[in-house]
C-alpha cells in the first residue's frame, strides 16, 4: 500500500507478505466485508429484478470481488476511479453506501444518480468514484483524463481505471495507454480479465494472451496476477499507486477472474460449459480469503461469521430503506441535463 | 480606449485563450499540432512559447482518446480547451462527446460538472473536399447536454470562447475556416457574449434571414444588394445552435412575416429545419405571408473541384436570388 496505515500490523516477521505486514487486522477485516456486501449486493440485486423491482438490465461481477476489493482498500476518496457496466464491486470498493446503491437500483431520488443513471452508471462522485459506464471502453479516456487533471495541479492522487478484457480491443484503451505512458501520468489501469467479452471468448477475440503484455507496446509495466486473491490484487495495485503517486507513470495490471453469473439478464450461457463454470466456482475468492484469514490467525471463524451477519443485516436493512425511496416526479426529467438548466431551474444537485 | 482596435478573427481566439488562460490556471489548451507549429490554421499561434508545453499540450493523433481526456480533465477540476484540428475528425470522437461529455451530469444525478470546450474548424471552401470541409453543427446540436455556438465575428468569436471557457457544461465552439482572417473590432478586455443569445445584425421589415458563422456575411452582401430594388432584408446572426434563440426569431418574423434560413450544413434535417418549425409551432406562423424559405448544403458530400465545391453550398447570388423570389408580390 502506498501509505502505511496507522496501527498494529496484521502480520509481521521477514516472511510474512507484504499485504499482512502492511495492513492491519482490522483493514483486513474491512475488506471481507466489502467483498461480502458486493456478494449480497448483487445477489440481493438479482433477486429483486426477478421480483420485479428493478428494471432494465444489470451486470453481475459474482466471482470477481477479489480485484475490486483488492484494489480500492487502500485509495482515499481523493483518488478517482473509473468503472465499467460491471461497476457495483468498484463502487462498493471505493466505499459507497449500499442504501443509495438500491435505491438507484429502484429508480429512486435517493439513489446516488437520483434514479438518473440505474446498474450501469452507478456512481459516487464524493469517494471519486467517476462513474460506472455503458460503454465498453468509455472510462479509459476519463481517467487518464483524470491523472491529467491531477498532474497538473501537482497532486498526489492517482486514477485507478476499472476495464475488461473486452475494452482491450477498443481503440480508446490503445490511445490512452499510449497517452499515459507519453505524460507519464499518475493512472493504474486495473483490467478485470473475466475471458468473455459477452460471448466471445479472448481467445476468440484477442491476438495476444495475455492483455498485460499489451503494456509492452505503452513502455509501461504490465503484471498479471490471480484476480481471485485479494492479496495478490492489493500487492500489485499498491505497487502501481506508489509509482504513479512518485510520478513514474502509469501502469497496467490484468487480473484472472471469471464471472460465474451470465453476462447480463438475457444471458443463456450457450457459450461456456458447465464444468467450466464449476471449475471457477471452487475458485471463489470469498472462501479462499477467508480461510487465509483464519491461516494467519487474523480471524477466527466465529469472527468471520460475524462479520457475514453484519453485512447481512446491512442488506437486509438497506434493501427496505431503498424500497421506500421516493420516487422522482415527471416534472424533474430536465434536472441535470445542465448546470446551467439547473441553476436556472433553482434547483442543486 | 475608445479608438477601434481591429484583431482578425483567429487573432481574436487566441486573445480569448491567452486571457482565460491567463486568468485561470486551470485552463489548458490540448489538440494536435496546437504547440510549436501553431495549430493547423495558426490560432494557438505562439502560446506555447508564452505559457509551456504543459498548458498548450500537443496531442498523439487520437482524436477519441484526446477528447476524452479532456472531459475526463475537466470533471476532475481543470478547464480543459481541446482543438480538433478540422471539426471532420469529431467524428472519431463522437463516443467521448456524445456517450460521456454531454451525458454525465445528467447520468449521475446531476453530481457532477463538466466543463470542457471543443473547438471545431469547420466549414468549405479552402480545397480541402469531402473529409475537412463538413458543417456539422445541426449533429452536435441534436444532443441535449451539449452546447454549440458559432460566431461571425471576431468580437463574438472571442466573447462566444470566453463564455464557453466559463460555462459548466460541454461547449463546441465551431469556427468557419474561412473567417479566420476576417478582420473586425475586438474589444481588449476579457468580456463574454452570452450563450444563448442571437443578434440582429441588419433591420429590415420585408423579410427575416436566419444564419449563423459565414452565411451572415453573405446574408448582408445579399441584403445590400436587394436594397438597391427598395427589398429591406433583416438578418439575424443566431452565434448559439444549442440552446437557440427562439424568441428573437420569433419577432422577428412576427414583424416581416417571412422567413429565409440560409446555413451551410446539409438541407435536410438541418439548422433550417429547426428554426422553421420554431416559426411554424409559435404565434408567428400566423404572420407568414409566404412558404418559409430553406437555402441549405447540397445532398452531397462537398467536393474539391472549386465550381462543384461552390455549387454545393448557398452562395451570395442564390441568396440574393431565393429572396427576391420570396418577397415577390410584396414590394
Amino acid at each position: 500500500m502506498a501509505t502505511k496505515s496507522p496501527g498494529k500490523p496484521a502480520a509481521s516477521g521477514k516472511n510474512a507478505r507484504p499485504f499482512y505486514a502492511n495492513h492491519t487486522t482490522e483493514q483486513l477485516k474491512e475488506a471481507l466485508r466489502r467483498m461480502y456486501l458486493i456478494r449480497r449486493f448483487e445477489e440481493m440485486a438479482e433477486e429483486s429484478y426477478v421480483r420485479g423491482l428493478t428494471h432494465g438490465t444489470m451486470h453481475l461481477s459474482v466471482g470477481q470481488e477479489a480485484a475490486a476489493v483488492g484494489a480500492c482498500m487502500d485509495l482515499s476518496t481523493a483518488d478517482y476511479i473509473t468503472s465499467t457496466h460491471r461497476g457495483h464491486g468498484h463502487c462498493i470498493g471505493k466505499g459507497a453506501d449500499v442504501k443509495f446503491m438500491f435505491a438507484e437500483f429502484f429508480g429512486k431520488e435517493e439513489g446516488y444518480c437520483r434514479g438518473r443513471g440505474g446498474s450501469m452508471h452507478i456512481a459516487d462522485p464524493a469517494t471519486g468514484n467517476l462513474g460506472a459506464n455503458g460503454i465498453v471502453g468509455g472510462g479509459l479516456p476519463l481517467a487518464t483524463g483524470a491523472a491529467l487533471a491531477i498532474k497538473q495541479r501537482k497532486g498526489k492522487d492517482v486514477a485507478i481505471c476499472f476495464f475488461g478484457d473486452g475494452a482491450q480491443n477498443e481503440g480508446a484503451f490503445h490511445e490512452s495507454l499510449n497517452m499515459a505512458a507519453v505524460w507519464k501520468l499518475p493512472v493504474v489501469y486495473v483490467c478485470e480479465n473475466n475471458q468473455y467479452g459477452m460471448s466471445v471468448s479472448t481467445v476468440r477475440s484477442t491476438a495476444v494472451k495475455d492483455v498485460a503484455t499489451r503494456a509492452v507496446a505503452y513502455n509501461m509495466p504490465g503484471v498479471i496476477v490471480d484476480g481471485n486473491s485479494v492479496a495478490d490484487v492489493n500487492e500489485a495495485v499498491s505497487a502501481a499507486v506508489e509509482r504513479a503517486r512518485n510520478g513514474e507513470g502509469p501502469s497496467l495490471i490484468e487480473c484472472k477472474t471469471y464471472r460465474t453469473k451470465g453476462h447480463s439478464r438475457s444471458d443463456r450461457n450457450r457459450y461456456r460449459t458447465k464444468d467450466e463454470i464449476e471449475a471457477w466456482k471452487n475458485k471463489d475468492p470469498i472462501p479462499a480469503f477467508e480461510s487465509e484469514l483464519e491461516a494467519h490467525g487474523i480471524a477466527n471463524r466465529g469472527e468471520i461469521d460475524a462479520i457475514r451477519d453484519a453485512v447481512e443485516k446491512e442488506i437486509q436493512e438497506s434493501f427496505e430503506a431503498a424500497t421506500k425511496g421516493t420516487n422522482p416526479t415527471p416534472d424533474s426529467l430536465l434536472r441535470g441535463v445542465t448546470t446551467t438548466g439547473d441553476i436556472a431551474m433553482g434547483v442543486e444537485a | 480606449m475608445s479608438e477601434v482596435r481591429e484583431l482578425s478573427f483567429s487573432a481574436a481566439v487566441q486573445e480569448a485563450l491567452a486571457q482565460a488562460m491567463e486568468a485561470d490556471e486551470r485552463v489548458f489548451l490540448m489538440g494536435e499540432d496546437i504547440g510549436v507549429y501553431g495549430g493547423a490554421f495558426q490560432v494557438t499561434g505562439d502560446l506555447v512559447h508564452r505559457f509551456g508545453e504543459d498548458r498548450v499540450r500537443d496531442t498523439p493523433i487520437a482524436e477519441l482518446g484526446g477528447a476524452g481526456v479532456a472531459v475526463g480533465a475537466a470533471v476532475a477540476g481543470s478547464r480543459p480547451v481541446y482543438e480538433f484540428q478540422f471539426s471532420d475528425f469529431a467524428t472519431l470522437a463522437m463516443e467521448q462527446i456524445v456517450n460521456q461529455a454531454a451525458k454525465m451530469r445528467f447520468m449521475l444525478g446531476g453530481k457532477v460538472s463538466v466543463p470542457v470546450v471543443f473547438r471545431m474548424p469547420c466549414g468549405s471552401g479552402t480545397g480541402a473536399a469531402a473529409q475537412h470541409s463538413q458543417s456539422l453543427e445541426a449533429w452536435f446540436g441534436h444532443v441535449p447536454g451539449l452546447k454549440v455556438v458559432e460566431a461571425s465575428t471576431p468580437e463574438d468569436a472571442k466573447g462566444l470562447l470566453l463564455a464557453a471557457i466559463d460555462d459548466p457544461d460541454p461547449v463546441l465552439v465551431f469556427e468557419h475556416k474561412l473567417l479566420y482572417k476576417v478582420k473586425g473590432h475586438v474589444p481588449a478586455e476579457m468580456y463574454r457574449t452570452p450563450i444563448g443569445k442571437a443578434v440582429v445584425r441588419r433591420e429590415g421589415k420585408h423579410a427575416t434571414v436566419v444564419a449563423a458563422a459565414i452565411m451572415v456575411h453573405k446574408a448582408l452582401e445579399a441584403a445590400e444588394e436587394l436594397a438597391k430594388e427598395g427589398i429591406d432584408i433583416e438578418v439575424i446572426d443566431l452565434r448559439t445552435i444549442r440552446p437557440i434563440d427562439s424568441a428573437t426569431i420569433i419577432e422577428s418574423v412576427k414583424k416581416t412575416s417571412r422567413l429565409a434560413c440560409v446555413y451551410e450544413g446539409v438541407k435536410t434535417l438541418g439548422i433550417g429545419a429547426e428554426i422553421s418549425a420554431i416559426v411554424a409551432e409559435s404565434e408567428a406562423f400566423d404572420y407568414l405571408d409566404a412558404p418559409i424559405l430553406r437555402l441549405g448544403g447540397a445532398e452531397s458530400p462537398i467536393p474539391y473541384s472549386p465550381i462543384l465545391e461552390k455549387a454545393a453550398v448557398p452562395q451570395t447570388d442564390d441568396i440574393v436570388a431565393g429572396l427576391r423570389d420570396l418577397v415577390k408580390g410584396r414590394i
